[in-house]
């Protein structure tokens, strides 16, 4: 099979972890397919000294592209730079990870491929009429196993699916030449707005406490929700009603159209349980729900369901751990 | 300016999606509507208008005659005019791109104001690929969108897993809208029968000639087996007492 190539995540200056998923699927994918990946890194000029923390999963080699033109990461230039990293090593596949980053970019690359793309990942499995993958649809509320043909496809990989990657011979540094002047031109990066986040990363996080509509504001939030996150080493969550009407900030959605996460304790304060909002937290080992209905649909899924008025029940929690 | 924004139709995200024992979906109860992303997608654009920009603001779907219901919708909440792509079979995004690029490059709009994401296949690819065939920078999930005074850029808002990012694109471009871009009006069924004045163009998907694109095939759609339900305890203390005994999570 021809070689796949994953396209790692960075913010134009390092390497983010969330790069890990796709690597692990690029080891899954070498072992099950007898091939071989090679990883991209693409940046600014301070990308370079990321080469030597960042190989070393036995990727066969490690293209570096830096350039200033590419100290804001955007689509437009990425998705070219893959493009040529591709044909450079004559890779015909493509992952990455299901992220903000591997959303945006992925499908623009497969679009100038020209070529099938498979969303959000969950498995895969090798044919000879093509690979096969299964991914969720409606929301996880259905599986699909789809198929496509065996010339060349991108892959955006479920953050959760394929576990850490193991560390392995590290490859070939190699540099892809970037000429600015070709890149389009037609973004310009003009700032960012990132949360100063003293918690774990929502999405790796080992026990995540969310809570819905009833925190009221920002403030309640973090007084009712945040303790106890701190007491038991967690991040902070929300549903779409929260973070809609200001409670909780965007970047702590989780659900269908947010964050997918799997901890391995899950605590919902306030939550009610919609589709949309389980479709991210199925892969939580333990889930907890403290709802003041005792009908909420979140208690179908628990592991454990206390019917209690959060305003009292998660302060004691808090104090009693 | 022109703005267009492609509709599709998909089930009622509040209803539940069930199979049939031959393994499709079962469309029996399902409510058809507007892909919720769309809907956020044609509000803003009308919003731009009302905002005092000069708008036309075209509709597109690819699919089938049912899909006209969809559009209709989309006339009464303010599109001027819509346009079906017939084509029976359902397509990838690979495919759906190809569609809107060909009549990206007949209708020569200045921005494509899309949902980021299809409710049903949550796919979240078809803008992206639209704007690589269009050779167009994109600004994908948008939840503010400004135009600067002379028109020839938008200035997005884009929700990113750390937080927000601004970027600034030359027009014409490719917008996904996200959630938080705005809330969609609610239209009454009086502007619905109003708007059957308004145009709604047929043609055939055939006519626009898009050479074969590589199918994604579905094999097989199944349910996810439910997790195990659990048990209610009666206090924090016997919460407590689980995580730490039974679950030994904490
Ligand atoms: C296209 C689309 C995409 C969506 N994507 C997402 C997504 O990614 N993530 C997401 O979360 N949602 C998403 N939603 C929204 C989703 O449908 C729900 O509206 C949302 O999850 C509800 O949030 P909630 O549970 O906070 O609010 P509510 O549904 O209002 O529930 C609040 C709950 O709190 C309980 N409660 C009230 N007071 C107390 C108290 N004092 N103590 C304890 N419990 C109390 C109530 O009993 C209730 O169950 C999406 C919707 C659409 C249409
Ligand atoms: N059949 C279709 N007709 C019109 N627009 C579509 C169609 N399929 C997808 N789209 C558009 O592409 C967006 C993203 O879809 P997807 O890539 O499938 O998640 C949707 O929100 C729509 O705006």
């Amino acid at each position: 099979m021809d070689p796949l190539l994953v396209l790692m995540e960075t913010d134009g200056t390092a390497v983010l972890p969330a790069t890990l998923p796709a690597i692990a699927f690029a080891q899954a994918w070498t072992r099950m397919t007898r091939g071989r990946f090679h990883l991209l890194l693409a940046g600014g000029p301070d990308i370079v000294t990321q080469a030597e923390t960042w190989r070393g999963y036995g990727e066969e080699r490690l293209l570096i592209a830096s350039d200033p033109a590419l100290t804001h990461p955007t689509a437009d230039r990425v998705a070219a730079v893959t493009l040529q990293a591709l044909r450079a090593t004559g890779a015909r596949w493509l992952a990455g990870t299901a992220s903000s980053f591997g959303k945006d970019i992925l499908p623009r690359v497969a679009g100038l491929l020209d070529a099938p793309m498979i969303s959000d990942v969950l498995s895969m499995q090798p044919d000879d009429n093509g690979p096969i993958f299964r991914r969720p649809v409606y929301a996880g509320n259905l599986i699909a196993t789809v198929q496509i043909p065996p010339e060349a496809g991108v892959v955006s990989v479920r953050a959760t699916a394929f576990g850490q990657p193991a560390r392995a011979t590290p490859g070939q540094v190699e540099s892809l030449p970037v000429e600015p002047a070709s890149l389009p031109q037609g973004t310009r990066w003009i700032g960012q707005d990132t949360a100063q986040n003293k918690r774990p990363d929502l999405t790796t996080a080992r026990v995540v406490i969310s809570g819905g509509r009833p925190l009221r504001d920002p403030e309640t939030f973090e007084q009712i929700l945040g303790a106890l996150a701190d007491k038991l080493g967690g991040a902070l969550g929300a549903t779409r009603a929260a973070v809609d009407s200001g409670i909780a900030p965007n970047e702590l959605q989780i659900g269908q159209t947010g964050k997918v996460i799997a901890p391995e304790l899950y605590i919902a304060a306030g939550v009610s349980g919609s589709v949309q909002h389980l479709a991210g937290i199925k892969d939580a080992k333990v889930i907890v729900a403290i709802n003041i209905d005792g009908d909420a649909p979140i208690f179908q899924i628990a592991d454990y369901g206390l019917v209690a008025d959060l305003f009292q029940a998660v302060p004691e929690l808090t104090r009693k751990l | 300016m022109k703005i267009l924004v492609p509709i599709k139709r998909v089930p009622d995200p509040y209803g539940r999606v069930r199979l049939t024992p031959g393994g499709h979906v079962d469309e029996t109860d399902i409510k058809w509507v507007i892909n919720p992303f769309d809907e956020i997608a044609l509000e803003e654009a009308i919003r731009l208008r009302e905002a005092g920009h000069d708008i036309e603001i075209l509709a597109v779907a690819i699919g089938t005659t049912a899909w006209e219901e969809q559009l209709r919708t989309a006339l009464a909440m303010g599109a001027d005019r819509a346009l079906l792509i017939q084509q029976e079979a359902p397509a990838d995004p690979g495919r759906i791109s190809h569609y809107l690029a060909a009549i990206a490059r007949q209708e020569q709009p200045q921005i494509i104001l899309m949902g980021k994401q299809a409710i049903d296949d949550d796919c979240n690819q078809t803008g992206q690929r639209l704007a690589a065939l269009l050779q167009i920078p994109q600004a994908t999930f948008a939840s503010r969108i400004e135009l600067t005074p002379d028109g020839t850029c938008a200035r997005v808002t884009r929700e990113v897993d750390t937080g927000r990012e601004t970027i600034e694109v030359t027009l014409p471009a490719v917008i996904t809208a996200d959630l938080r871009l705005n809330e969609p009006r609610y239209v009454a069924l009086p502007a619905i029968i109003k708007a059957r004045s308004k145009p709604l163009l047929r043609i055939d998907a055939a006519q626009l000639q898009i050479p074969p694109t590589a199918p994604v095939t579905t094999l097989r759609l199944e349910t996810p087996p439910p997790r195990r339900a659990g048990r209610r305890v009666g206090s924090v203390d016997e919460l407590i007492t689980a995580l730490r005994e039974e679950a030994r999570v904490i």
